[in-house]
């Protein structure tokens, strides 16, 4: 991929659920290595755009790129270069680590071995490497969401969408996911596109897209946009663009 | 078009779902014991009421119990089939269905591998049940077991695109019982699993006219033929024929969102 190629690239998205608009103009686009914060409530659209990111829903206006591939056209190499973190926890319970990777691995195209291999790695990278024959069920919650990285990135994607992460998760573990993601862009060139509805995740070094009902009020860094504003923190910058507290 | 990542896409599908069965040990018993109640009690009771003639596949006259024995088996894929497509778009499959959808195989692919996956699992359920019926003292030629294995995949991707293309088209399924009383039931009674199409005639002309017509009638045939080592090419012709149709449907018609918005009551 040639660097100047964003890994994501939105534009002029649209979709409604019947007559109900839930996503209105929006345009983005992110670069390979960049960390982005999507920010909005819950019931913003979120949820929305990832699904028509990974093209769980299809029927939409506008177009979406990944890694200049069109998700439509393209679909085959496009789908190969994302990796994605649910919002609802995805990992079969019953299952052990490795079998829930291997399938992952197997999904994408992978031998046993080759799949085999790269789990390995990535739980390392995750610091879960002991816990490869444990049951998925046995883990604390922190521990699976590290794990559905590890499987989000084990087809070693150029872009990792994340959907709210951290919910249900300690302090020490939320700020665990945040500190990996950002490694993983800095280390690795991976782009991440992180949608939270919790504003103490943000850096103020971050990138944000402030999105609410269904539209992108804001796309700046978040001490910029504190700054433009003339507000002291992030979340009254929220409060101010969109007149009514986030979360 | 390399091969290899296709098939390890199908033997991660496959293996998964099989995996799956072999954890859920309640679902397997619940399945199989479903057709031995029904061999052991209904066919046993119908014994002294009701013998078969000698009809094609048969060499001899036969007792109820065997003649029951491939509409068991046809039951037992009926049943796994629809709960496992229904399953796919509205239970707690839901999640690991975007785990699938996700991977960069068509969807086309991904739904054949699904389903063979879920047929497979019913061919293991088939097979046990068969093994039982066995001991029992229900044989077929030792062949006649080989035989049946493609009928049983056919019959499996027939019942389980049905129950994908019912999920596109059922806005809301609360729960399996509709489908049973509105699907699963009438598609078994009104078959030859229980009884033979000439008997069925005898009874009433207008059940046993929508009984010829249901290709469950053929896909048991089939399975029938299949167990006693003979071709039944008409039931074989139209139960590929309506399995490769009721397959394309599904494909079509399937809509990953549709189960994501039932759940989520209106998308975030």
């Amino acid at each position: 991929m040639a660097a100047d190629v964003p890994a994501l690239e939105v534009s002029d998205l649209g979709f409604a659920y019947g007559e109900k608009p839930v996503l209105e103009a929006i345009s983005l686009a992110i670069a390979a290595g960049e960390f982005v914060v999507l920010l909005g409530p819950n019931g913003a659209g979120k949820t929305t755009l990832f699904a028509l990111i990974t093209r769980l829903h299809d029927r939409r206006c506008g177009d979406i790129r990944i890694g200049g591939f069109d998700v439509r056209r393209q679909s085959v190499q496009a789908h190969a270069r994302i990796g994605v973190v649910f919002q609802q926890p995805t990992l079969d319970l019953d299952l052990s680590v490795a079998r829930n990777l291997a399938y992952h691995g197997a999904l994408h195209g992978m031998s046993r071995r080759e799949a085999r291999r790269r789990a390995m790695a990535q739980l390392e990278r995750v610091g879960l490497a002991e816990q490869q024959a444990t049951r998925v069920r046995r883990l604390s919650g922190g521990q699976r969401r590290r794990v559905e990285i590890a499987r989000g990135l084990l087809h070693e994607p150029r872009l990792l969408l994340l959907d709210e992460p951290t919910v249900g998760l300690d302090v020490a573990s939320r700020r665990g996911l945040v500190d990996h993601a950002h490694r993983l862009c800095a280390e690795e060139g991976v782009a991440v596109l992180w949608a939270t509805h919790l504003i103490d995740e943000v850096r103020p070094t971050d990138r944000v897209l402030v999105l609410h009902r269904g539209r992108l009020l804001a796309d700046a860094r978040a001490e910029d946009l504190t700054e433009r504003l003339g507000v002291a923190t992030l979340g009254d910058a929220f409060d101010r663009l969109t007149g009514e507290a986030p979360a | 078009m390399r091969v290899m990542p296709w098939l390890h896409c199908m033997r991660g599908v496959v293996g998964r779902e099989l995996l799956r069965f072999l954890h859920q040990r309640s679902r397997f018993l619940a399945a199989l014991v479903r057709p031995l109640v029904w061999l052991f009690v209904f066919a046993a009771g119908f014994r002294m009421a009701l013998g078969v003639a000698m009809t094609e596949p048969y060499q001899t006259y036969i007792l109820y119990e065997v003649y029951i024995v491939p509409g068991l088996v046809g039951m037992i894929q009926l049943f796994n089939g629809m709960q496992s497509s229904l399953s796919m778009v509205y239970d707690r499959e839901m999640g690991s269905m975007r785990v699938l959808l996700v991977s960069p195989f068509p969807r086309w692919y991904l739904l054949v591998c699904k389903l063979l996956a879920s047929t497979l699992v019913s061919v293991v359920q088939v097979y046990v049940f068969l093994a039982i019926a066995w001991v029992y003292g229900i044989q077929a030629p030792p062949m006649g077991y080989l035989w049946i294995l493609p009928a049983l995949l056919v019959t499996g991707f027939m019942v389980g695109a049905l129950g994908l293309l019912l999920s596109t088209f059922v806005r809301q399924l609360e729960n399996f019982a509709g489908v049973m009383n509105f699907v699963i039931f009438p598609m078994f009674f009104l078959s030859s699993a229980l009884y033979p199409l000439w008997r069925l005639r005898e009874g009433s002309y207008l059940v046993y006219q929508i009984a010829a017509l249901n290709p469950f009638t053929q896909a048991v045939e089939m399975i029938r033929f299949a167990l006693y080592e003979r071709f039944n090419p008409e039931a074989i012709l139209i139960s590929l024929a309506v399995t490769l149709v009721l397959l394309a449907l599904a494909i079509l018609g399937y809509n990953p969102s549709r189960g994501l918005m039932a759940r989520k009551g209106g998308g975030d």
